[in-house]
């Protein structure tokens, strides 16, 4: 027993001895890869030098400060961002065909909208912010498809970035109250003679506490708390109607007062499992899919304890043990817009219009301001099947390939465009393919050039490549460009 | 839960699989014993057909008063019964009517009907119910409790579109091709192996290894003598012919015909398409029987929902709810089932009661056509209709 517990005791000691040392010592160039690719979706070979340098703290720290002072985007967004709705009786007296040319209006804002996300991924001085917007547009999934009026998602992006690496509870007060939100989950038209249970099971079940923590009941009366939040239709701002507010008592997981939706928030936060749901949903995000419970428990407690601040709750998930593990390096698959916009930005492809590559991403599976429904996009293996597979490997096989590049390339999205019908809505599929062939021009790529300035250094070249030693040995070859071909091929291409 | 990686790992071992947390044993069947030596062939209509100027309740007076400029005029019906007849358009399904391998059933839905496209159709493909989110297809779950034998092409192919509907999720083999000659070309971008290192690799060459181990079984070489419509979806029906010509082994096989969503100018646009369908149908048929297929081919049609009787100022229909699907092969009971429109009971939207439940006609091709139980897949018991001879 006495021998078992020193035995313990030294095992702890050369473990947080181990743990130690590796938290001081510089990360590396696999390091920063590894933690480059999770973090952000693509490592310049610059990048990787100078992160090498830094310890995991150091490399973590500098990573979320920049990403939490990243809270408005640089790109300029579309100019009809601020627009009003059309007026409700304007709207009611629309005929079929200005019905049609309105919804196509705001169709094609999407697009542009998307368009700027890309542009803005893809210049950004903080691709974490990126990727924690993105993150929190898949937990709070809203689609465009249902809200309809384009600005009021585009206001919900902004909130979404204003607090990415803010305060959870604060993201979520202002999610409660966004004009996109009440309208997909119906918390517009919410009454007390009716209240609409939509947003308030969504928020228990998917925002905060995950499924088996609430019962059916306490979704009722939650629901009673959120009635009367809604939405200005002159203005499309959040709008409290005092009218159709219950302002009766209510019952909310063992908490009783006259709620309003504020108050329904804190009772939820409240509860450890609201922290532990939102960091295992992280961690699957970028350490595993695997959860490791123990380690959940504990960032969940620090996260609770810091009054919910995801700044400090990512610093410490990404210079953890867990995330520079072995067995947890290249081992999450690319979402659609990482592999396309990584692509890019890794081989350093300029183009004057991110349509075609918007719609690749849609294509391959991510249409993003569209998620499949309000559970958002279900992720890790299910981004892969035969379809999406083969559709990344002909994108990049007609981007890579000899000749004609990008005109070829162009094409095979365009084809891929063909042949799934779905992504633009009934009767937009053709127009958009014109407008597509009709921009094609003027990309600005060179693959040639981007090879040689690897030199000989095709170690180098894999690692701002590949997570991974290639599953297949790199065949040497004269050309350079040969090698990069060879690499974007392999499977290891489509992990981080 | 992977089905493709047990079947890697552990051989013959039977394997387990878990759905919403029920724990199954299932083996591979044999090329025997198999129950998928019966092929089903599902027909998306996506966008939503207009059902009621599909099966055209001709007699019925409020047909032609909710729709006055849509109703298609009596002499022009394709007469079915005393009450019921088809468009004009799917002249072509004729021959099958007159030979009784033609099933129309009518009235079909579900409860609480959702009018989103999007969030229908994943109802439709899911099987679940109206409120619930399903992350696997209803076939991906038959495929998942009893597997297609291993030397089987794949257990499913969706031709013509990337989007695997009601074959997504718990790794079952499917495959998503347009053309059969493209998909080999394209195959070869594909690379098997095993690699250990990691869940995510190994589920990528999984999918590499579906894609290669499709290809090499699957060919175009086939020469028909039976003609294929010139169009979209008339390449979708020779695709699917050429794959059950290959021999290779297919549980199912998806096609898709799009453009039902005829808020608008309806008249045209869904004579065009259903003349397509029925063109289409009808030259499967042709060229199935060429390859002895038609006895042990089961062709049904599905959509997202149904479109609402009465029409708009568009002269076009908006999102309905219940809709008459067709089903037809060498072994269906012809005839009407389900329920005529009950035109007289619109709800508060002005939309159809459902007669039949969407899963009985999936709790069909189960028990059925296949011979397997539908309680667990479809998480409760929805009786089977009586279309296919037993």
């Amino acid at each position: 027993m006495l021998n078992k517990i020193v035995l313990t005791v030294a095992a702890l000691a050369i473990a947080s001895a181990t743990n130690a040392f590796a938290q001081d010592a510089a990360i590396g160039l696999d390091g920063a890869r590894h933690l480059l690719g999770r973090a952000g979706f693509a490592a310049t070979s610059s990048d990787i030098r100078a992160f090498a340098k830094l310890s995991r703290a150091e490399a973590a720290d500098r990573l979320v400060k920049a990403a939490a002072a990243a809270t408005s985007a640089i790109m300029p967004p579309p100019s009809w961002v601020n627009d009003k709705p059309p007026a409700p009786a304007k709207l009611q007296a629309l005929s079929q065909p200005e019905r049609q040319a309105l919804q196509r209006v705001n169709v094609e804002h999407a697009f542009e909208l998307r368009e700027w996300w890309f542009r803005e991924m893809l210049n950004t001085p903080s691709p974490l912010a990126e990727k924690m917007t993105l993150f929190w547009h898949n937990h709070f999934a809203t689609s465009q498809q249902k809200v309809r009026f384009t600005p009021l998602v585009y206001r919900q992006n902004l909130l979404l970035r204003r607090n990415a690496l803010g305060n959870f509870g604060t993201m979520l007060r202002e999610m409660g109250r966004d004009p996109a939100m009440l309208v997909y989950l119906d918390g517009a038209n919410s009454r007390k003679e009716q209240p609409n249970e939509n947003f308030a099971r969504e928020v228990m079940e998917l925002f905060t506490l995950g499924e088996g923590h609430y019962s059916e009941k306490d979704i009722k009366e939650a629901a009673r708390a959120f009635t009367g939040w809604s939405v200005d239709r002159e203005t499309g701002e959040f709008m409290f109607r005092r009218a159709i507010h219950d302002y009766g008592n209510k019952t909310v997981l063992g908490k009783t007062g006259n709620f309003d939706g504020d108050q329904v928030f804190d009772v939820l936060l409240n509860k450890p499992e609201a922290a532990q749901f939102i960091t295992r949903k992280l961690w699957k995000e970028f350490v595993s899919m695997t959860p490791d419970e123990r380690e959940i428990t504990k960032l969940a407690a620090m996260f609770r304890d810091s009054g919910y601040n995801i700044a400090k709750l990512m610093r410490t998930m990404l210079s953890s043990d867990a995330f520079y593990a072995p067995e947890n390096r290249a081992a999450l698959i690319k979402s659609p817009v990482e592999f396309v916009v990584g692509t890019m930005k890794t081989f350093e492809i300029e183009t004057p219009n991110l349509r075609p590559f918007v719609l690749a991403s849609a294509l391959l599976g991510q249409n993003v301001f569209a998620p499949p429904n309000v559970k958002g996009w279900p992720g890790g293996e299910a981004w892969i099947n035969t379809a999406t597979l083969l559709g990344r490997k002909q994108l990049l096989d007609r981007l890579f390939r000899n000749e004609d590049r990008m005109d070829v390339a162009m094409r095979s999205v365009d084809a891929m465009a063909e042949q799934n019908g779905d992504v633009a809505p009934p009767g937009r599929d053709a127009r958009m393919r014109r407008q597509m062939e009709r921009q094609m021009g003027g990309i600005r790529w060179n693959l040639d050039k981007w090879a040689k300035d690897f030199g000989t250094g095709v170690p180098e070249m894999t690692r701002v490549i590949l997570p991974m030693a290639p599953m297949t040995a790199v065949a040497s070859a004269d050309n350079p460009a040969d090698i990069v071909r060879q690499l974007v091929v392999d499977p290891a291409y489509q992990l981080k | 839960m992977n089905r493709r990686k047990f079947l890697s790992a552990v051989g013959s071992l039977p394997l387990m699989g878990t759905i919403n947390g029920v724990a199954w044993a299932a083996a591979p069947t044999t090329a025997a014993s198999t129950p998928y030596n019966n092929l089903l062939v599902l027909i998306e209509l996506k966008g939503a057909n207009d059902g009621l100027n599909t099966v055209i309740p001709f007699t019925n007076p409020l047909y032609a008063q909710l729709r006055p400029r849509l109703a298609i005029a009596r002499d022009q019906v394709l007469q079915l019964s005393e009450q019921e007849g088809l468009h004009p358009a799917l002249q072509p399904l004729m021959p099958l009517w007159q030979n009784k391998e033609l099933a129309v059933v009518q009235g079909v839905g579900y409860p609480n009907a959702n009018l989103s496209h999007f969030r229908s159709i994943e109802i439709w493909d899911t099987a679940s119910k109206s409120d619930e989110y399903l992350d696997a297809g209803w076939l991906a779950r038959v495929f998942a409790q009893t597997p297609a034998p291993r030397q089987f092409a794949a257990d499913g192919v969706v031709v013509g579109s990337s989007d695997m509907g009601p074959l997504s999720g718990l790794g079952v083999r499917t495959i998503a091709l347009a053309d059969t000659a493209q998909f080999l070309r394209n195959a070869k971008l594909a690379q098997s192996g095993t690699d250990e290192r990691n869940a995510a690799l190994k589920h990528i060459l999984g999918v590499e290894n579906e894609i290669v181990h499709a290809a090499s079984k699957l060919n175009a070489n086939r020469v028909f003598k039976t003609e294929f419509p010139r169009s979209a979806f008339g390449n979708q029906v020779r695709t699917a012919a050429q794959l059950v010509a290959s021999n290779a082994g297919m549980a199912t096989i998806r096609l898709t015909l799009s453009g039902f969503d005829t808020h608008a100018g309806q008249l045209g646009t869904q004579a065009n398409l259903l003349k397509d369908l029925a063109e289409g149908t009808s030259a499967l048929k042709a060229a199935l029987t060429e390859l002895n297929r038609w006895d042990s081919t089961l062709v049904m049609t599905y959509a997202e929902f149904g479109r609402r009787p009465k029409e708009n100022q568009s002269g076009g229909t908006d999102h309905g709810t219940a809709n008459a699907h067709f089903v037809t092969g060498g072994k269906v009971v012809g005839g009407i089932y389900g329920q005529a429109p009950q035109l007289n009971r619109l709800d508060g939207n002005g939309n159809l009661p459902f007669a039949v439940d969407f899963r009985s006609m999936y709790a069909t091709v189960i028990d059925k056509w296949w011979g397997l139980n539908s309680d667990k897949i479809l998480q409760g018991k929805f009786a089977p209709l009586d279309f296919v001879k037993t």
